[in-house]
């Protein structure tokens, strides 16, 4: 049974209908994608299931049960955790109350000091830079400790919004080999990507968003032998390397 | 002319437009919003003085305590009442809704008490003067000082020191992702009105002790000197708030002592004008900004 499942998911921004009726599951261990150009709704669709946008129609259900409308507070107690487009960092604050933030569900004193030493393992960087303002990071370090903050929070299933966006190539690589290294550590991950081509090297299963609605659904496999037929989806095949640039 | 007197007197000063500035912008950081009912909370304290003074003839130290817990209640709920429901709504709602607590509150105290002044009986001591090397300074000034630098030093360690307190600075930064941490909003927004409140009442105490009485429209005043304040300060933080407070402060007492004695009656248009002024050269404030632009790389 899967863990997260979204049935005919629609959500709008006013009177700009986003979302087309979506459906999609992730299974506990899985690593999923969801692809698609700038704007075809994979940040809404995230948005909706973490509730920060209130679907206009459809039923999102975490573990058997239904979580559609409920606050992002409630979600994330429920174990789902975002890492938001953009990292939003809190940048007056400094990294350690980053990551203490990240801890705030379910905070237990004994196994916190723990956790921060598994995510120096995992970010040594951030070990170094544990006093400093979150907003002094660079680019790829606020990413890091973006994903930090959210496993502080020991989430069921985690949801990543274009983690490599804005990214130099090197630290592109960094972050997709840690989403790699995630998932051998038993997380779930719903991953959201504009770089299609570098996801479907990594995940289980993908979906393909066009215009609020999905165009395919399969593995990582068949959905590369759709390349050619949805090229039009993957924006510049020539340099796969370079990061992607939002339009 | 600028002696130890006037240090003091502009400390005290300062210090009260400091908490009167850093209530008002605790909920702005927070909802964005300039609570145009934060005057009334600062009425209602210097009315449940007189009325527990009068009705219950309770001692000082009750009347006092009083009017902080009736300022910290009627804050919490306009919070809870008036502008949650309309939160989810636009900015203009809750500012609309601030104009109306104001309005109400006003009215709630012209029907239920007088449209009139009364009086506010204050503890004995604080009409008490020292010597302090030759300047004599009334008492209350010092306590205001005393009571400002105790309340400055626990509110940063609240917000330092406690997860709420984090959890305030973070929501101030980025309300949403504060509540993708788990955080629920409403206890973000409910902390800020307390603690708003909470400052609204103590300086309450020491804004009517200066007339020692109170009426319906006794809020207005305080409130524009928090607003001018803050918005001088710089409103993204509370240190702009505190700033702006003492600023406001030693530049009113400056006018005060420099002014000749037929202009005195005018203090205000030129502290209106001289804040026009600045804003025209620096419209973000004296304090810039409360948080670090992001870094791109």
């Amino acid at each position: 049974m899967a863990m997260l499942t979204v049935e005919n998911l629609e959500a709008s921004y006013g009177a700009v209908r986003a979302l087309h009726g979506i459906s999609i599951e992730v299974a506990e261990g899985e690593l999923v994608a969801l692809l698609g150009v700038n704007g075809v709704g994979k940040s809404t669709t995230l948005k909706s299931i973490m509730g920060v946008l209130r679907p206009v129609k459809g039923t999102i259900t975490f573990e058997g049960q239904e979580i559609t409308n409920r606050s992002p507070e409630k979600i994330v107690k429920r174990g789902i955790s975002l890492v938001p487009e953009g990292r939003e960092i809190f940048g007056t604050l400094t990294v350690e109350e980053n990551l203490r933030l990240g801890a705030y569900v379910g905070f237990k004193r004994d196994r916190y000091k723990a956790d921060l030493e598994e995510m120096f393992e995992l970010f040594p960087i951030l070990k170094d830079r544990f006093h400093q303002a979150g907003g002094l990071l660079s680019g790829g370090e606020q990413q890091m400790l973006a994903i930090a903050r959210a496993l502080m929070g020991h989430p069921k299933l985690i949801m990543l919004d274009e983690p490599s966006l804005g990214l130099s190539p090197a630290m592109t690589d960094q972050i997709f080999r840690l989403i790699v290294t995630l998932k051998e550590r038993g997380s779930t991950i719903l991953l959201v990507e504009q770089n299609a081509e570098r996801a479907l090297e990594i995940v289980d299963r993908a979906y393909l968003l066009a215009n609020g609605q999905i165009e395919h659904a399969g593995t990582a496999e068949e959905i590369k032998r759709k390349v050619d037929v949805a090229s039009v989806y993957f924006g510049d095949q020539t340099d796969a390397d370079s990061c992607e640039v939002s339009l | 002319m600028i002696d130890l007197e006037f240090v003091i007197n502009t400390l005290s000063l300062g210090s009260l437009y400091a908490l009167l500035a850093l209530g008002l912008v605790l909920v702005y950081g927070i909802l964005k919003l300039v609570n145009f009912a934060y005057g009334e909370y600062i009425m209602i304290a210097g009315y449940a003085i007189y009325l527990s003074a009068t009705l219950l003839h309770a001692p000082w130290y009750l009347t006092l305590l009083i009017a902080v817990l009736a300022a910290v209640l009627v804050s919490y709920l306009t919070e809870l009442i008036a502008f949650r429901p309309v939160r989810s709504q636009s900015p203009n709602a809750l500012i609309v809704t601030s104009f109306a607590v104001s309005v109400f509150l006003q009215n709630v105290v012209l029907i239920m008490v007088s449209p009139r002044a009364r009086p506010v009986q204050l503890p004995f001591f604080f009409s008490r003067t020292i010597e302090i090397a030759g300047a004599t300074v009334p008492l209350r000034n010092l306590l205001v000082i005393a009571v400002t630098a105790v309340l400055l030093v626990a509110l940063s360690l609240l917000m330092k020191k406690t997860v709420v307190g984090m959890a305030m600075r973070a929501a101030a930064d980025k309300f949403t992702t504060t509540r993708l941490m788990g955080v629920p909003a409403n206890l973000v927004i409910s902390t800020a009105f307390v603690i708003s409140g909470l400052l609204a009442g103590v300086a309450s105490i020491f804004w009517v002790s200066r007339s020692a009485s109170v009426d319906p429209l006794t809020g207005a005043a305080p409130l524009l000197i928090a607003f001018i304040a803050v918005v001088t300060g710089g409103m993204h933080s509370t240190l702009g708030a505190v700033v702006g407070g003492f600023v406001y402060g030693l530049v009113f007492n400056l006018l005060s002592v420099t002014l000749p004695a037929s202009m005195i009656s005018y203090r205000d248009a030129f502290m209106f004008a001289l804040v026009v002024v600045f804003l025209l050269f620096r419209p973000a404030g004296i304090i810039k900004r409360g948080y670090t632009e992001e870094r791109v790389g």
